[in-house]
């Protein structure tokens, strides 16, 4: 097992202890020495007292998918014990406090043991009940970075970022570390087989999670109305957009240039959206999937009123409440085709934060351009753990898209304005803001049916040619929203895979697995719905498709079969939905299972 | 079908100071029932708006559904109108407001849309002090279900079918003084002399403005037995006082008798001359407008007028100090904080 920058670290802590910036701090300074991470934490649906872990994948390859097997265990946390001493590989190693002596059941003669006095050794140094709960989790770290040979500067310098303004903080977190380092010094043979070594891997890339990326995206975007309801896994994109605003949204009299709403509910929540957007405000929300289950009516009337909105779909683990803290991609069907009535939404799924903030900038453009929902189907894993990704870019020749409205002055030159005239045969009419015309313009928004005029009607020749001039708005969307990502020039195989959000890192190993195997296959990203053509493209090239997505009922192949019309025989399920992210093992696993030998 | 009012313009109507006549201030042809109280509703509120010179596309005019949500179409054809789903207009008007606090909302609604279905809402939005008129045309049952009983019909009111309501009414009045609403009035859609400084007084208002305006449904709630039929609320009405509106800046002609007459000054100026006040009620006071209401229930009346006032609240805008100018109208430039400050960002994540 003697492996330089490869491994997999797991934490186990107990909920509301302080450990997540201790276990941070490991992770990110590996990121700093040049090598890739990808951090997750696998948390409990409870505030206090209930098992937390957070793994931490290190490969110099550059995969930043959750890989199964536990090299090295980081337990303080009694109540899991049992099972963390069973995660680990054979072969690993497993860290524990030996304060209290380990119980005999817990021996596993295929893994080494290493004990630290952690709470004995706390609770001599430091007097303060807090402090030595908190510095236990730093003399792990501390030790860690000395069975791991992590540069003792690296974490120095990270400690004097994070206590930057309370220095005061600094000398007592490195002596905590310090504490550990002494004691695998003097105690324990260091380093262990596999270890990290500096690397330049990792270029300018930052390190940051999705929902902070959306919600930095929506102040880029614009946005000036936020109208939300707290959810996990939801809930940091408005408080992110909230404390980007709060630095960079201030008028010079002090004075907020948006305006935050913590709605009674996520029907209110998107009531306020629509109502803001229809008063020429660019404005979102963000939930997950029971908040987008209640959503259901009003972006039924989005659609069919032809109302910008914006809605960031953090999912989790459904149906129902679910598993509330863990991760799933279960809510494409419910949001593709959210509300009653041939309803159909433009989704766009991201795979990294980089993306989560282009996308979030790039739907309020889309949102009003199309006049419609624009979902962001984010999930748990890429909204709330950090992700090494490409830097954030922002081209400020860039101009924001307001779509088509007409101005008091284009109004003066129309005799009679039709809300819902396609004057420009591209499905997408003109619309007015409240307040921009004395006389013209005006008209009553609405979900009943209407003619072009925007007038209530019943007349089924009116309400039909209303319905598939959405039709053709659709196929329009087809060519605005984000093209897939292709792996390949030129087609290779008559087997292709497609794969989307947070399956991505995992996909990538898999075909890189496969390839080492002797299987090459195509590949495709998907990137928004409706398809765009690139993606029928792909799938009528070739014969048999696998479709790697993290639910039960293979929701994507269910709407590529749909609204691609393609015999389901060539599409094949590769899944994963226990909550926990996919890994590029059972991709391959599975994929495997369909391949000749 | 599809109504539009027909073009014809009376030569001599009378113009307000903007040179508009009443005709700039209607909608389209009503399609409700012939006496619905709705429309005199509507009629009040085109009444209002015309004697208050208010620009009619300042006015966004916003409501749920049922008879009385369809009703924005019917008045005020230059306003922008949002006709939204069933019992949430509240949230729709909470964002629009948020996007342009210098418009004016006029959010109108049905007792089923607001004390049943969009409850929850009306609650927030009363609690949010939401700067909006709120006018709930009240019928005490669900028009354009055919109907059925909402929940404000009175306990023992008699539908046309001769069933007898068991449940307690929802008083959305007491509801709204209980949640702090800052301007709460009730009034009949048969009253006009009543009912439009009370519409005048509610769109001048600072704040969330609740007008709770019994209007009987004449095809399915104007039987005998029913309490809100145009004969019962005849018969039952006490009025906490008359009262005159008198807008801001604007001299006062007449001379009201010292004593007996209260005068509330309001945020922008503007007057509410009250007289013939009810005995031991005070607009200003909470505690005494929740016994007015109280009594005249128990009594079986129909208290109208202004029941309380308070324009020291903060409205949502001021709660959250947003910017004076609309967010609608900041420039995207000025909202986007450009490359610069993404690569510090960036900076601080890598
Ligand atoms: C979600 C939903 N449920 C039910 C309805 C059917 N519906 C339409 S209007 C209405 C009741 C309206 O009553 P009220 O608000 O009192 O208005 P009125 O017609 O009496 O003026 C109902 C139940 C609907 N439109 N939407
Ligand atoms: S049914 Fe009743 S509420 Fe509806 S329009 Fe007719 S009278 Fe008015
Ligand atoms: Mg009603």
């Amino acid at each position: 097992m003697s492996a330089c920058n490869d491994f997999v670290v797991r934490f186990a802590n107990v909920n509301g202890t302080g450990s997540a910036s201790a276990n941070y701090l490991f992770a990110k300074s590996i990121f700093r020495m040049g090598i890739p991470v990808s951090p997750k934490n696998i948390f409990p649906s409870n505030i206090q007292g209930l098992p937390t872990w957070y793994e931490v994948r290190v490969s110099e390859k550059g995969y930043l998918g959750r890989r199964e097997g536990v090299d090295l265990c980081v337990s303080v946390n009694p109540q899991s014990m049992k099972q963390d001493v069973q995660c680990v590989k054979p072969g690993g190693y497993f860290v524990y406090d030996n304060t209290k002596p380990l119980a005999d059941e817990l021996v596993r003669p295929d893994i080494t043991y290493i004990g630290i006095p952690l709470m004995e050794t706390c609770n001599r140094e430091y007097t303060d009940a807090r402090q030595r709960q908190l510095f236990k989790n730093v003399m792990y770290v501390g030790a860690l970075s000395a069975l791991l040979e992590i540069e003792f500067s690296v974490l120095e310098d990270l400690l004097r970022e994070q206590f930057a303004g309370k220095e005061k903080l600094i000398a007592p977190n490195v002596k905590a570390l310090q504490l550990g380092i002494d004691f695998i010094h003097q105690n324990v043979p260091y380093p262990l087989p596999f270890r990290v070594e500096r690397r330049d891997l990792v270029g300018n890339s930052i390190l940051t999670d999705g929902n902070s990326a959306c919600g930095l995206g929506a102040v880029y975007g614009g946005a000036t109305v936020v109208a939300w309801y707290p959810i996990t896994p939801s809930t940091s994109v408005a408080e992110a957009f909230h404390s980007y605003a709060d630095e960079l949204r201030i008028d010079a009299d002090g004075r907020s240039n948006y305006a935050i709403v913590q709605a009674e509910d996520e029907l209110a929540a998107i009531g306020m959206v629509i109502g803001a957007t229809w008063n020429g405000s660019r404005s979102f929300t963000a939930t997950s999937g029971p908040g987008v289950s209640l959503m259901n009516e009003f972006l039924g009337l989005a659609y069919f009123a032809e109302i910008p909105v914006v809605l960031i779909d953090v999912q989790r683990t459904g149906p129902s409440t679910g598993m509330p803290t863990r991760t799933q991609q279960s809510d494409i069907t419910l949001a593709a085709y959210a509300s009653h009535g041939d309803t159909k939404h433009v989704l766009l799924f991201p795979s990294t934060p980089t993306e989560c903030f282009d996308m979030t900038a790039d739907s309020f453009d889309l949102a009003e351009r199309l006049q419609t929902p624009i979902m962001i189907m984010s999930d748990l894993d890429l909204g709330m753990n950090d992700h090494m990704c490409e830097p954030f870019h922002w081209d400020d020749a860039r101009t924001h898209d307001r779509g088509k409205i007409y101005t008091a002055e284009h109004l003066e030159k129309i005799t009679r304005y039709g809300r819902y005239l396609d004057t420009d045969g591209d499905g997408i009419p003109y619309r007015t803001i409240p307040g921009a015309h004395p006389t013209k313009g005006s008209y009553v928004v609405r979900g009943t049916s209407r003619d072009e005029h925007a007038v209530y009607t019943e007349d089924s020749a009116a309400y039909k040619r209303n319905m598939d001039r959405l039709t053709k708005k659709w196929e329009t969307a087809k060519t605005l929203v984000h093209a897939p990502q292709r792996y390949q020039e030129k087609y290779v195989s008559k087997l292709g895979v497609l794969f989307f959000g947070t399956s991505t890192q995992s996909a990538e190993e898999a075909l890189d697995l496969l390839r080492e195997k002797g299987h090459v296959l195509d590949a495709l990203r998907l990137r928004s719905f409706p398809f765009h053509h690139a993606v029928s493209d792909f799938v009528a090239s070739h014969e048999t498709v696998f479709v790697i997505e993290q639910n039960r009922d293979g929701q994507m192949r269910g709407l590529l079969i749909t609204e691609l019309n393609v015999d389901p025989h060539r599409f094949i399920s590769v899944l994963n939905y226990d909550g926990m992210p996919i890994t590029a093992d059972t991709i391959m696993q599975q994929i495997l299972s369909h391949l000749p030998n | 079908m599809s109504f539009v009012r027909p073009q014809f313009r009376h030569p001599h109507l009378p113009k307000n100071e903007l040179g508009y006549t009443t005709r700039e201030y209607e909608g389209s042809l009503s399609t409700l029932c012939a006496g619905c109280g709705h429309d005199s509703i509507g009629a009040a509120i085109v009444q209002a708006c015309f004697e208050m010179n208010i620009e009619p596309h300042q006015v966004a005019k916003l409501s749920g559904i049922g008879c009385s949500s369809k009703t924005p179409a019917y008045f005020l054809g230059n306003s922008h109108g949002f006709n939204t789903v069933h019992g949430r207009m509240p949230s729709v008007a909470t964002g629009a407001n948020m996007a342009n606090r210098d418009l004016i909302y006029l959010g109108v609604s049905g007792d089923g849309d607001t004390a049943s279905i969009g409850m929850g809402q009306f609650v927030h939005a009363v609690r949010r002090n939401l700067n909006m008129t709120y006018i709930v045309m009240n019928n005490g049952c669900y028009g354009l279900t055919k109907g059925q009983d909402s929940a404000t019909a009175d306990m023992g009111s008699k539908s046309k079918a001769g069933s007898v309501n068991p449940f307690e009414a929802i008083d959305l009045c007491g509801l709204a003084l209980e949640l702090g609403a800052s301007f709460v009035a009730q009034s009949f859609s048969g009253d006009k002399q009543q009912l439009i400084p009370l519409i005048k007084a509610a769109m001048h208002h600072h704040g969330f403005a609740f007008l709770n305006v019994i209007s009987p449904c004449v095809t399915f709630n104007n039987n005998v037995g029913s309490t809100k039929s145009y004969d019962y609320v005849r018969q039952h009405v006490q009025a906490t006082a008359t009262m005159d509106f008198v807008p801001p800046a604007t001299e006062i002609t007449t001379s009201y008798a010292e004593g007996a007459d209260a005068n509330v000054t309001m945020h922008d100026g503007s007057l509410l001359h009250l007289h013939k006040l009810a005995q031991g009620w005070d607009p200003s006071d909470r505690m005494s407008a929740i016994e007015a209401l109280q009594r005249s229930r128990m009594e079986g009346k129909v208290l109208t007028g202004l029941v309380y006032y308070d324009d020291k609240g903060k409205d949502l805008h001021d709660v959250l100090n947003t910017s004076a100018r609309p967010l609608n109208s900041i420039p995207m430039t000025e909202l986007c904080p450009g490359s610069a400050k993404l690569r510090e960002i960036n900076a601080g994540l890598q």
